[in-house]
C-alpha cells in the first residue's frame, strides 16, 4: 500500500525540527513513496514481472544565504538525522549565494485543487495479464511480425513537501501505461515500432486489441526503406515527434538557461520568435492531465501561463533562484512545464499533407542534435515521402537539419491537437529544411 | 566494505535461507545488495551552485525461470520487506521446475582499489579547485561567458548472495571532473566541454595542476567552433580522430552485439556469426580488465568475473556480449557483461570498455587521401535503432577536408550510418588507438552505466553528414 500523508508528513516535520535544532535557519524538506508493478509480454508469453516499492528525502538547509542538499533511500529516524547533521556541516563551508532562499511566502500555493490525477483502482497482475495477451496475439497477427514485447505499469506514489517556512502540503497520483514494441521482416529490412498509452485512471487505458494493431501496423509499413537524395524540403512531424520541439523550447526559456546566458532565446522576450498563428500554453489545471499539479518542487502555486501568444514570447518558465537572478518572479515551474502544448493550427491533418507537392513525413528521430546554446538542430531521421498528400514509400538513415530561429518562423500545425501525452502538438510541417541522403 | 546485516533485524543466515528457500526450483537468481554514496558539486555561474550528497541502500531480488524474470526491489532491508519480495516473485514464478546452476567462476583479480573518493578529498579543497578553474578561464580570455565545472563522486558496495549462501562482493570507486565553457564573440556564442574520470581518487586525476589541461581542452573546443562554418548535406567520406569518436562502435558494432537483443532475433546482427562484418583489419574487443577505466568491473552485477571479450577479430564476427540469462539460452557462457544501473533495475548484457585496436595506417595518411569529406575529432551523444541497424552521432569538434588538406572547421551536425553496413566501409585502420579520457555513459531500456571507449584514426568511405549546406 501507497504510504498515507500522515506518515510522509511526520517524517518530513521530524526532519524540518532536526535541522532547526541544530542550527539551520531554514530549511525545505521532501519526502515521497512510490510502489510500481509492471509486467513485460514477449511473443505471448510472460517475460518479466517487477515490483518496485521505494521511499526517497531530501532536504535542503540554509544557514543564512548558504545552501547544501542531501537525498536518501534510507528513512530511518536515525539515518536521517545523521545525513541532515551532514547537510548542515556541509551548509557551513559552501559559499554564501545572494540568491539563495525559501520561495517567497506569497507565491505558494495555498489550497489544493482536486485535478483527478489519483485512481485508486489496483489493477493484479493476472488482469495485466490478460490484458497483455491480448494485446499480442492482436499485435501478431500478421506473419512479417516476427517479435512483440509489450508491457503494462501501475504506478502510484505520494509525497509531501515540508519547509521552515511553514508550507506542509503534498498529493497522491497515478498513472497506468500499456505498451508494444513490434519488429517485422521481410526479405531486404527489420524494422521496430511501436504505441502506448499513458493515463491517470485504468478506465481511460486503450483497449488491447487497438493497442496492439497500431504497434502492428506502424512497424509493418516502415518495411523495405529506401534511402532519398539530399535536398531542401518541407519536413511534416507526426504528433508523438512533433512534441519534441516544443520540448526543446520549454528547455531554452527555462529561467536557468537564459540566466546562464546559455540559451538561443535570451534576450527575446516579447519579441516574435513564431509566426504569427503559433500560440503556446502551459496549463497546470487539466482535469486527469499527466503533467497537472498543484504546485512546483518548491511549493510555488502553478498557473496556466501563455508562453507564446501570435508568435511573440511572452513569458520565461521562472524559478525562485533564477526569477531572483533575473529579477522576476517565480511563475510555479521549478521542475519544468506542466501541460505544454500549442493550439491548434488553421488547416487539417489532409491538407497540411498536401501542402507541397513533394514532402517528408517523420516519425522518428534519433541521436541529441538540438544545440540550444546556438539553436542549431540536425538528427537522424526515419519516415515516408509523401507526394502531392500521398504517402509514397518509407525512407531512413537520412537527417534533417535547421536553425531553431528559422525553423520556429516556418511552422505551420494541423487542427488535430489531443492530449496524449504531457506535451503535446498538433501535427507539425517545418518548410526549407535540410535533408541529407544520398 | 558495507555490511548490510547490521542495520536491521535481518541477519546473514535469514536472508540466505530466504533465497535459498525461494529460487529451489528457479534456473537462477540472486539477491543483490547495494550500499552507494554519491556527491556532485558545481560551480557554475560564478558561483557554487550546488553540493548535493545522496546515500542509498536497498536490495534487489531476482528469479529466473527458463526465459521468465520475476524482480522486486526495495530499499528496506529488512526480513519483512525481503519475505514480501519472495512472496511476489513466487507469485509470478506460479509453476517452475528447474535446476539452479551454482557454478560461477572465481578470480582473485581486482581491477581498482577499495577506496571512497568521496571522503580522500576535503570539500573545501574541492571547492577550491573549482573556483580556481572558473577565475583561470575567465582570466584567460575576455570572450569567456559562461564557465561550469564540476566533481561527480561514487563510492558503490554490492554484495551477491547466490542460492545456497555464496556471497560475492565488491567496492567500486568512481569520480569525473568536468568543465563547460562558453565564448561569445561577434554576437556568436559557442561552448566547449570537457572531463576527465575513471575509478581512481580524484587526486589521482588532478595532480600537477591537471586541471588546467581539461580547462585548456574546453576552452579550445569552444574556440573552434567560433570560426565555424554549416556543415555540408550528403554521403562523403568521414576521418574519425582516435579516442572518444570510438562511440560511433560503441554504437554502431556495441549494442547490436549484446546478447538480449541477439537471443530475441531483434538484432540486426543475430543471424551474422561467424561471417565477415567488418573490413579486414578490423579488430573490436570489449574489455572489463584494464584497470581504474570507467567501463572496468571486478565482477559484473551477477558475480560473474569481467573479461576481455573478442566480437569482432580481423573483421569476423565471433562473440556476443552476455550475461547468465541470456547465455543459458543461447547455451553458452556469461561473458561478465550482465551489467545495472543500481538495485533498482535488472541485470541485461551491457558494453564496459569498447575498443578497436590498432591498424597499421597514419592519420596523415587518411586526411591526404580525401578529396571531399570531412575530420571528425570529438563527439556529443549518439544513438541506435537496434533493428534497422541504423544508428548516429554528433559531431562537438569537426573540419572540412578539401583536396587532402584540412580546412576549416563546420558546425555540429549529426552523422547517419548503417550498423551492419559500416564497418566493411572502413578501408584505413590507424596506428594511432587512444582511450577515451573516462567520460561516457551508456543508456538502455533506462538504465544507464558508466563505460569506456577506444579507437584508433580511421577513415570511413561512405556516410551520411547532416549539415544544412547543400
Amino acid at each position: 500500500m501507497i504510504k498515507d500523508q500522515d506518515f510522509l508528513k511526520a517524517k518530513a516535520v521530524h526532519c524540518l525540527d532536526v535541522a532547526k535544532k541544530i542550527g539551520a535557519t531554514n530549511a525545505s524538506v521532501t519526502i515521497g513513496h512510490s510502489i510500481s508493478e509492471t509486467v513485460n509480454f514477449r511473443n505471448n508469453n510472460l517475460d518479466e514481472s517487477n515490483r518496485s516499492d521505494g521511499l526517497a528525502f531530501s532536504i535542503d538547509t540554509y544557514i543564512g544565504k548558504k545552501k547544501s542538499s542531501i537525498s536518501s533511500s534510507n528513512l530511518l529516524d536515525q539515518n536521517l538525522n545523521t545525513l541532515i547533521e551532514k547537510c548542515y556541516e556541509t551548509t557551513k563551508i559552501t559559499p554564501e549565494d545572494e540568491f539563495n532562499s525559501l520561495p517567497d511566502q506569497n507565491l505558494l500555493a495555498d489550497s489544493l485543487k482536486n485535478l483527478n490525477i489519483y485512481d485508486d483502482t489496483h489493477i493484479e497482475n493476472d488482469k495485466k495479464i490478460d490484458y497483455l495477451k491480448e494485446l499480442e496475439s492482436t499485435a501478431s497477427e500478421d506473419k512479417k511480425i516476427v517479435n512483440t514485447e509489450s508491457s503494462f505499469t501501475e504506478k502510484k506514489t505520494n509525497f509531501i513537501l515540508a519547509n521552515s517556512d511553514g508550507f506542509c502540503s503534498g498529493y497522491k497520483t497515478s498513472s497506468f501505461t500499456a505498451s508494444c514494441v513490434a519488429v517485422a521482416k521481410d526479405e531486404k529490412s527489420m524494422e521496430r515500432d511501436y504505441e502506448y498509452s499513458s493515463k491517470r485512471y485504468l478506465d481511460d487505458i486503450k483497449d488491447p486489441k487497438s493497442l496492439g494493431k497500431i504497434a502492428s501496423h506502424q512497424t509493418i509499413r516502415k518495411l523495405s526503406p529506401k534511402k532519398i537524395g539530399s535536398e531542401k524540403l518541407s519536413v511534416i512531424f507526426d504528433k508523438r515527434i512533433a512534441k519534441g520541439m516544443l520540448s526543446a523550447f520549454a528547455s531554452a526559456i527555462s529561467s536557468s538557461a537564459i540566466a546562464r546566458g546559455t540559451s538561443f532565446l535570451k534576450d527575446q522576450l516579447n519579441e516574435k520568435i513564431f509566426s504569427n498563428s503559433i500560440n503556446i500554453i502551459d496549463k497546470p489545471d487539466i482535469i486527469k492531465g499527466l503533467g497537472s499539479r498543484n504546485f512546483d518542487s518548491e511549493g510555488v502555486k502553478s498557473e496556466t501561463i501563455n508562453l507564446v501568444k501570435e508568435g511573440v514570447l511572452k513569458s520565461y518558465l521562472v524559478d525562485s533562484y533564477n526569477g531572483r537572478k533575473l529579477n522576476l518572479k517565480s511563475n510555479g515551474r521549478s521542475g519544468g512545464t506542466t501541460n505544454l502544448y500549442f493550439e491548434n493550427g488553421n488547416q487539417s491533418y489532409d491538407e497540411l499533407l498536401k501542402m507541397n507537392s513533394k514532402c517528408i513525413y517523420i516519425t522518428e528521430t534519433i541521436g541529441h542534435g538540438s544545440n540550444l546554446v546556438t539553436g542549431d538542430y540536425s538528427v537522424g531521421a526515419t519516415g515516408f515521402l509523401v507526394e502531392n498528400g500521398q504517402f509514397k514509400y518509407p525512407i531512413n538513415e537520412i537527417t534533417i537539419a535547421g536553425n531553431f530561429n528559422d525553423m520556429f518562423k516556418r511552422i505551420f500545425l494541423a487542427n488535430d491537437l489531443d492530449f496524449e501525452y504531457s506535451t503535446n502538438s498538433p501535427t507539425m510541417m517545418i518548410e526549407g529544411m535540410t535533408v541529407a541522403g544520398k | 566494505m558495507s555490511n548490510f546485516f547490521n542495520k536491521s533485524d535481518l541477519v546473514r543466515k535469514d536472508a540466505e535461507n530466504i533465497v535459498s528457500d525461494t529460487l529451489k526450483n528457479c534456473d537462477d537468481g540472486e539477491l543483490y545488495l547495494e550500499d552507494s554514496k554519491s556527491e556532485s558539486i558545481v560551480l557554475d555561474d560564478n558561483k557554487i551552485k550546488s553540493s548535493n550528497y545522496s546515500s542509498d541502500l536497498g536490495f534487489g531480488f531476482r528469479a529466473v525461470s527458463e526465459e521468465v524474470v520475476a524482480y522486486s526491489y526495495s530499499n528496506e532491508i529488512s526480513k519483512d520487506s525481503l519475505k514480501s519480495s519472495a512472496e511476489n516473485l513466487r507469485s509470478t514464478l506460479k509453476s517452475i521446475k528447474g535446476a539452479y546452476n551454482n557454478e560461477i567462476p572465481t578470480s582473485n583479480k581486482k581491477f581498482y582499489n577499495d577506496i571512497n573518493p568521496i571522503e580522500q578529498k576535503t570539500l573545501n579543497s574541492k571547492l577550491e579547485v573549482l573556483n580556481k578553474v572558473n577565475e583561470y578561464l575567465r582570466k584567460k580570455d575576455g570572450a569567456v561567458k559562461q564557465v561550469t565545472a564540476n566533481f561527480l563522486g561514487e563510492h558503490k558496495s554490492i554484495e551477491i548472495i547466490r542460492s545456497g549462501g555464496e556471497a560475492i562482493t565488491d567496492v567500486r570507486p568512481l569520480i569525473r571532473f568536468n568543465v563547460s565553457v562558453m565564448l561569445e564573440k561577434d554576437g556568436r556564442k559557442e561552448t566547449g566541454v570537457y572531463g576527465i574520470g575513471g575509478r581512481q581518487s580524484y587526486d589521482d586525476y588532478l595532480q600537477n595542476d591537471n586541471w588546467k589541461s581539461v580547462c585548456e581542452e574546453a576552452f579550445r573546443i569552444a574556440s573552434v567552433n567560433l570560426e565555424s562554418k554549416p556543415a555540408p548535406a550528403g554521403e562523403m567520406k568521414v576521418v574519425l580522430g582516435p579516442g572518444w569518436p570510438a562511440i560511433l562502435i560503441h554504437e554502431a558494432i556495441g549494442h547490436g552485439l549484446e546478447g538480449d537483443f541477439n537471443r530475441k532475433k531483434t538484432s540486426a546482427f543475430y543471424n551474422l556469426m561467424g561471417q565477415k562484418v567488418a573490413s579486414e583489419g578490423v579488430t573490436i574487443v570489449d574489455d572489463g580488465t584494464i584497470d581504474n577505466r570507467r567501463g572496468s568491473l571486478t565482477i559484473d552485477d551477477e558475480g560473474t568475473p569481467t573479461e576481455r571479450t573478442v566480437l569482432i577479430e580481423n573483421g569476423i564476427l565471433k562473440n556476443f556480449m552476455q550475461d547468465r540469462l541470456n547465455a543459458r539460452l543461447m547455451k553458452t557462457r556469461s561473458t561478465g557483461s550482465g551489467r545495472r544501473e543500481n538495485y533498482r533495475h535488472v541485470v541485461l548484457p551491457r558494453m564496459r570498455n569498447t575498443m578497436m585496436l590498432s591498424g597499421k595506417q597514419t592519420q596523415d595518411e587518411m586526411i591526404k587521401s580525401v578529396d571531399k569529406g570531412i575530420f571528425a575529432v570529438s563527439f556529443g551523444g549518439g544513438q541506435v535503432d537496434i533493428t534497422s541497424g541504423k544508428f548516429v552521432f554528433n559531431c562537438t569538434e569537426a573540419y572540412e577536408i578539401i583536396g587532402g588538406k584540412i580546412g576549416s572547421p563546420i558546425k555540429g551536425a549529426t552523422l547517419i550510418g548503417d550498423g551492419p553496413s559500416i564497418l566493411k566501409e572502413v578501408s584505413m585502420v590507424g596506428n594511432d588507438m587512444m582511450l577515451d579520457p573516462g567520460i561516457g555513459t551508456c543508456g538502455k531500456a533506462g538504465q544507464g552505466v558508466p563505460v569506456g571507449v577506444a579507437q584508433p584514426s580511421i577513415l570511413i568511405d561512405k556516410m551520411t553528414v547532416g549539415g544544412t549546406k547543400l
